[in-house]
């Protein structure tokens, strides 16, 4: 029998449907793959290993009572899941010290539908503590590593959930995407990566970090194996008013005129996003990326989105300023652990000063000072409105094209320890990611070749708001005629 | 932008974080920096422009208003720290 990691989430349903392994199997290959490879990764905070042989078990009788059809689409397929989102039973750290401990007693949406589909969990992954970071080098728990380079970050904050594709010990993980945190991480270890449109997916159960920013995301091998995770996760919910009531669409990879969707499709290629100090082997493969679109039937056009510059200081105030808020509910009360003290007061400064970390406290700081009396309008305020100016510009852009095309992240994975100490160099790494979080647009990242070192490189396609479908399907005719996505680090 | 270290420990104290004289000196320099890169955002202009708040959706999504269950008193609780009858123990307010 081939080896079951080595598949694709879609070769692992057809190979379930036909019976030539079970779930048991899969999920068994799964945790023998993360006991070989897991202790020099260190993708995951938890491996849920009993809970999910017993669930396997549960799929395999379902699959033999219920026959080949009204099968649920992901039943018996093992997924992993970032840290920032709860899955009931099962630890929740967020990548903090201050949720050490914590067990939740209640299941995020995104990953209910995933179950309810059927699909098993096998843990949760290591994340950047409450998913401010571009490296994973932030948790609490210890930095993940790059499966191409062990020397080298995954980038983040999803670092550990693409690392732990990557590396084949999933076909499909799901993370979160406030500034980049799926996209890059995605770039940085060679897998798809979908950050969906603001309200597409329900946060209820995520760990809130930037309100107006956060999104639920997915990384898998390939597009069509995203595209189910998506399909699966999005829509309305109940438990989030924020989620948007937006019809979900079946997406169609072959095609009903069987004619490439890239026919006539118009591609932005935005100035601003190819500039100095960018690695020149990304600007390369990028660039050789967008030629072969356009080989598939695509038109380019040099476009413009003018405040691209502004989106990192824009990003760096709104986004600390959510958090300043929403970590104020980590005072040691009602989850996590409480430091000694003798009055209440000092409970609050002595449990969150010794249980956040160096960037959660940062950017807790930032977001105070920013929200603070005789700072507001020139920080907050000023932000807010250059974010109008941000928004503008992509829907001035998504009027002259369909998609936007650029590179994902300026360079390839950088090593550990260089920039963990210097937070504006940490923070550099996400210029290219944060302006589709502050218009709400979606994007998706996939390997488009190598560098010398050979590190993936990716290419970001941003797509305007709810058109996940038309990012998926020109990802899916970009690897019909590539095999990036293919390519595996040996690990 | 050089912050004060007063200034450090007045945000900090907003935020509720204790911070050892060494991190002060730490987050002053650091937050310095980067105040001073936000700073770039006074060149534009934005009189006439109006500020994006929240994640651009223009409509929220309300549920019909009917009682439903929710999680477990017992459930919640036992992620407290400390809890007793029911609720969640705390050290004294006033001394």
């Amino acid at each position: 029998m081939t080896n079951l990691t080595e598949l694709t989430l879609t070769e692992m349903q057809a190979g379930l449907n036909k019976g030539e392994f079970s779930s048991r199997e899969l999920v068994q290959a799964a945790l023998e793959r993360l006991s070989q490879v897991e202790p020099a990764l260190h993708a995951f905070l938890y491996i849920a290993g009993e809970e999910a042989l017993a669930a396997a078990d549960e799929a395999d009788k379902k699959r033999k009572s219920a026959g080949a059809t009204g099968q649920s689409p992901l039943l018996g397929i093992p997924i992993a899941v970032k840290d920032v989102l709860t899955v009931e039973g099962l630890p929740c750290t967020a990548g903090s010290k201050i949720l050490e401990g914590y067990v939740p007693p209640f299941t995020a949406t995104s990953v209910k539908r995933l179950k309810d589909a059927g699909a098993i969990i096998i843990g949760k992954t290591n994340n950047d503590e409450f998913a401010m970071g571009s490296s994973t080098e932030h948790s609490a728990y210890g930095y993940t590593h790059n499966p191409w380079d062990l020397t080298r970050v995954p980038g983040g904050s999803s670092g550990g959930s693409a690392a732990s594709v990557a590396a084949r010990c999933v076909p499909a993980a799901l993370g979160t995407d406030t500034g980049g945190s799926v996209r890059q991480p995605a770039s940085l270890c060679g897998v798809t990566g979908l950050k969906t449109t603001y309200g597409r997916i329900s946060r209820y159960g995520l760990v809130a970090f930037g309100s107006s920013l956060d999104t639920v995301g997915a990384f898998g091998r390939n597009a069509e194996d995203v595209a189910q995770i998506f399909s699966v996760m999005a829509g309305r919910d109940q438990l989030d008013a924020t989620s948007a009531d937006m019809p979900v669409p079946t997406i169609d990879f072959v095609g009903a005129t069987g004619q490439s969707p890239l026919r006539g499709l118009k591609i932005g290629v935005p100035k601003e996003y190819f500039i100095k100090g960018t690695q020149p082997e990304v600007e390369e493969k990028v660039r050789a990326a967008i030629q072969q679109l356009k080989t598939l039937g695509a038109e380019t056009h040099e476009i413009s989105l003018p405040h691209t510059e502004y989106a990192l200081p824009v990003y760096y105030i709104i986004a600390p300023a959510e958090a300043s808020a929403n970590l104020a509910r980590y005072d040691g009360i009602r989850y996590g652990p409480r430091a000694d003290a003798g009055n209440l007061w000092d409970v609050f400064f002595k449990t969150r000063g010794q249980k956040f970390g160096p960037e959660v406290t940062r950017r807790i700081m930032i977001g105070t000072y920013a929200l603070s009396a005789g700072y507001y309008d020139a920080y907050y305020g000023q932000a807010q409105k250059v974010r109008t100016l941000i928004k503008r510009d992509f829907e001035a852009a998504f009027r002259e094209v369909d998609l936007i095309a650029a590179p994902t992240a300026p360079e390839t994975a950088f090593e550990i320890g260089e920039r963990v100490d210097d937070p504006l160099a940490m923070y550099l790494e996400d210029i290219f990611t944060l302006p589709a979080n502050l218009a709400g647009v979606p994007g998706i990242s996939f390997n488009c070749g190598f560098d010398k070192n050979h590190l993936p490189i990716g290419l970001q396609l941003i797509g305007s708001h709810f058109r996940e479908d038309l990012l998926l399907q020109v990802t899916h005719a970009y690897q019909q005629v590539t095999d990036w996505h293919k390519r595996a680090p040996k690990l | 932008m050089a912050l004060t270290l007063k200034e450090v420990e007045h945000i900090a104290k907003l935020a509720r974080l204790e911070l050892t004289e060494e991190q002060k000196e730490l987050y002053r320099e650091q937050l310095s920096a980067i105040l001073d890169y936000m700073a770039k955002l006074r060149e534009l202009d934005t009189n006439n422009v109006p500020p994006t708040a929240g994640g651009g959706l223009t409509q929220m999504i309300l549920r019909e208003d009917e009682s439903r269950p929710s999680l477990s008193k017992d459930a919640l609780l036992e992620n407290a720290p400390n809890a007793e009858d029911d609720q969640f123990k705390i050290p004294p307010v006033f001394e």
